[in-house]
């Protein structure tokens, strides 16, 4: 690190990545409520996912003891994370690749803008990856001429697109085939305009012009699901075989690693490679699974970086409640259960984590004031709890983090008058005798005063009752 | 059983109905019903919406209150939800351990009204008679906090009359979330504008749940639209007989007005 260590950990720098969204949630939220397409993308992309992932879970009869040993594990990874860093730097360094640390997301963009200009490539290949997405390492590598290629299909159409990713595991989630038709024809050189919407055939447009990349560039750069400290070896899951590709491939490889993800050894990977598969893509395994260990001469890359990134994290780390959300594998089972998440998609968030994880991740990482809005983007319905396969209390942390948001000046007032009065049962009991005159003053449930029109511009509201229930026990 | 009535001050202020069939119902069943009139609100919307410390007295009060009786109940799967899961987090944030113990202690004797009568009352057959079709909601904190599982159903399924039909995505959330239903009233009522969808989507005309505040968020879209379909709290069906007239029926109506 450049900086010398002192105090509070530091949240992630602005101006940098995509953690922070332009607006607040709910303006945000708004807008995309209005966008008929993506309810229907979105809410069809979920369902599916939804009942395939609960088919294959459904099937293990160990999955809640798979899930508390998820988390078990997770909790003894982040109570001794430096002591496992530095194992899995000596490991890493042991077996000839080399590792840089990297304390936000200015200086992991910068280590890897360098050490890709210091290959003489100006193309890289990269592995789907969230970190990169949450320090923005394409845009700093564009600034520096370096031409970054997505190779997960569905990053590709976002990149193609010009878009922003929506969804962890599917970034794509808010497209449905016409529009990665219309993407693909307009920003992929030599399609031919003929090109259907058959998921068949527009797969095979994508590889045909992926494949040529695969074989043409020197770097790739990947981020990774888990690093393996007893051994330094890291390990990647994808679909595609993309991964796989940009991982044997290149010369030189560079991961960047969130810190959380190490885990202490081998056998921990047998818990997290039977939960991540059937909690994300609804697959008993993933297709491919990727496992490396520093440099193998005359077999792939020859040389390997590790960019270990903070980002943020070791703030996390230190609130004992809010760390939970470092247990996250990335899975994205939350998002495709989530009630708001399937109506809003992911844009709405901001950040490139979106969902009931990237609500209370996103701030955390960001410090709370610079995402305020997000601990209250959930109904708190609990539906994101039961479905973590690392049993994050997602509705715990989301209430948690609302009572560190600096709250708008108005709402402060109304609640403290609010609990004074209920703290005290007759002046309680004179409000809602105030309650109940509102029925002579003829509101009649329509039209409340700001912010509570929110309430009447959609729903009725019942007139009080004439008569409260505990005059009602008085008088019986 | 001596049974202390945790009325919630939603069904106090707007809901009395649902807290008077609790009573009624609890009475028939040949139980004392008591109201400590110390209580006011159990500082849930405080806590949920970012304001614990405020919430700290209305926490202390609540546990004063119902520390004295072995039973409570509340027709609210929410509110026992957060004297459950929220009141000793409150009461230990503040460094108040004594406060925390004594929360939990009343916590482990406080049930939603479904979870009373079948596990601790054993009964799931209370009398009632309601000749209506009626689809039941199980709400987010009943189900995913308490998990009442299937006991207001089970309870439902024995009330003479009673045609009970199935909702369909029964388990998504109803958009209210408190004071989501406000904040976020836009993706609040996108909830909402699905969840009526099902409901009518099963023609019954009654819409029943355990907790008032769900009911009214439901209800509330169901009304502006003049969908003819209400809400009614469980505790309502239950409390009905033969004898007892149809409650939300216009005869209340006009009673009330």
């Amino acid at each position: 690190m450049t900086q010398t260590f002192l105090g509070m950990p530091a949240t992630a720098p602005p101006g940098v990545g995509h953690l922070r969204g332009e607006e607040p949630f709910p303006v945000a939220a708004r807008r995309a409520l209005a966008d008929s397409q993506l309810r229907r993308n979105v809410g069809h992309a979920t369902t599916t996912i939804r009942a395939k992932s609960g088919a294959v879970i459904g099937e293990l009869p160990d999955w809640e003891h798979l899930r508390a040993a998820g988390s078990a594990i997770k909790a003894d990874v982040l109570a001794r994370l430096p002591e496992l860093l530095e194992q899995l730097e000596a490991k890493v360094t042991q077996a000839g690749g080399v590792v840089h640390w990297a304390a936000d997301a200015n200086e992991a963009n910068r280590i890897v803008t360098d050490l890709v200009s210091a290959t003489g490539s100006d193309r890289v290949i990269k592995v789907k990856s969230m970190a990169t997405q949450e320090i923005g390492l394409n845009e700093a590598l564009a600034d520096a001429g370096i031409e970054p290629v997505e190779t997960d299909l569905a990053e590709l159409i976002v990149q193609l697109g010009d878009d922003r990713p929506s969804h962890i595991l599917v970034p794509a989630i808010h497209r449905n085939r016409a529009e990665i038709r219309e993407i693909f024809l307009r920003a992929m050189p030599g399609v031919d305009p003929a090109l259907t919407d058959e998921p068949a055939a527009l797969a095979a447009v994508a590889r045909r012009y992926l494949r040529q990349t695969f074989l043409s560039t020197k770097v790739a750069v990947s981020g990774a699901n888990f690093a393996v400290a007893e051994t330094g070896t890291l390990a990647v899951v994808e679909s595609e075989g993309n991964g796989r590709m940009c991982l044997t491939l290149p010369e030189t490889l560079i991961t960047v690693m969130g810190i959380e993800k190490v885990v202490p050894t081998w056998r921990d990977l047998e818990v997290f490679l039977q939960l991540l598969p059937r909690a994300s893509t609804g697959e008993r395994m993933n297709p491919y699974t990727s496992m490396w260990t520093g440099v193998t001469p005359g077999d792939g890359p020859q040389a390997f970086h590790l960019v270990l990134l903070d980002n943020g994290r070791s703030a996390v780390l230190a609130d004992e409640v809010g760390r939970q959300a470092l247990h996250c594998i990335r899975c994205s089972a939350c998002l495709n259960v989530c009630p708001v998440y399937e109506r809003t998609g992911g844009h709405a968030y901001g950040s490139v984590y979106p969902g009931p994880i990237g609500a209370v991740l996103s701030p955390q990482l960001t410090g709370v004031a610079d995402n305020a809005s997000l601990p209250y983007a959930s109904s708190l319905c609990g539906a994101c709890y039961d479905a973590c396969p690392v049993k994050i209390n997602i509705p715990e942390l989301l209430v948690h983090l609302r009572d560190q948001v600096p709250h708008p000046r108005g709402e402060s007032v109304a609640m403290a008058a609010a609990a004074y009065t209920m703290d005290r049962p007759r002046l309680y009991e004179a409000a809602q005798r105030a309650a109940r005159l509102s029925r002579l003053a003829g509101r009649r449930g329509r039209g409340l005063p700001p912010p509570l029109n929110g309430w009447t511009a959609s729903r009725d509201l019942p007139d009080p009752p004439a008569q409260t229930f505990r005059d009602w026990w008085a008088e019986r | 059983m001596r049974i202390a009535l945790f009325v919630t001050c939603l069904a106090d202020t707007m809901f009395p109905q649902a807290a008077k069939a609790t009573v009624r119902l609890l009475e028939r069943l040949g139980h004392e019903v008591v109201f400590p009139t110390g209580q006011t609100c159990c500082g849930q919307m405080h806590i949920n919406t970012g304001y614990q410390q405020e919430a700290l007295p209305l926490v202390r009060r609540h546990v004063r209150t119902f520390d004295p009786y072995d039973v409570v109940v509340a027709p609210s799967g929410s509110c026992v939800g957060s004297v459950r899961h929220q009141h000793a987090m409150v009461a230990r944030r503040a460094g108040d351990e004594g406060l925390a113990s004594r929360a939990e202690s009343v916590a482990e004797r406080t049930y939603e009204l479904s979870e009373l009568l079948v596990d601790v009352l054993g009964v799931t057959d209370v009398g009632a008679y309601y000749p209506h079709r009626v689809t039941y909601h199980p709400t987010c904190h009943s189900l995913r906090m308490l998990r009442v599982g299937d006991r207001p159903l089970r309870l439902l399924r024995e009330v003479r009359g009673l045609d009970l039909v199935e909702l369909p995505a029964a388990e998504q959330c109803c958009g209210f979330g408190g004071t989501f239903a406000v904040k976020n009233a836009d993706t609040s009522t996108a909830m909402l504008a699905d969840k009526m969808r099902h409901v009518l989507a099963t023609g019954a005309d009654v819409c029943t749940a355990g907790d008032s505040s769900c009911l009214m968020h439901i209800g509330g879209g169901l009304a502006r639209l003049r969908t003819g379909v209400r809400t009614v709290h469980l505790a309502e069906i239950l409390a009905a007989t033969e004898q007892s007239g149809i409650p939300g029926e216009p005869s209340e109506l006009v009673v009330r007005s």
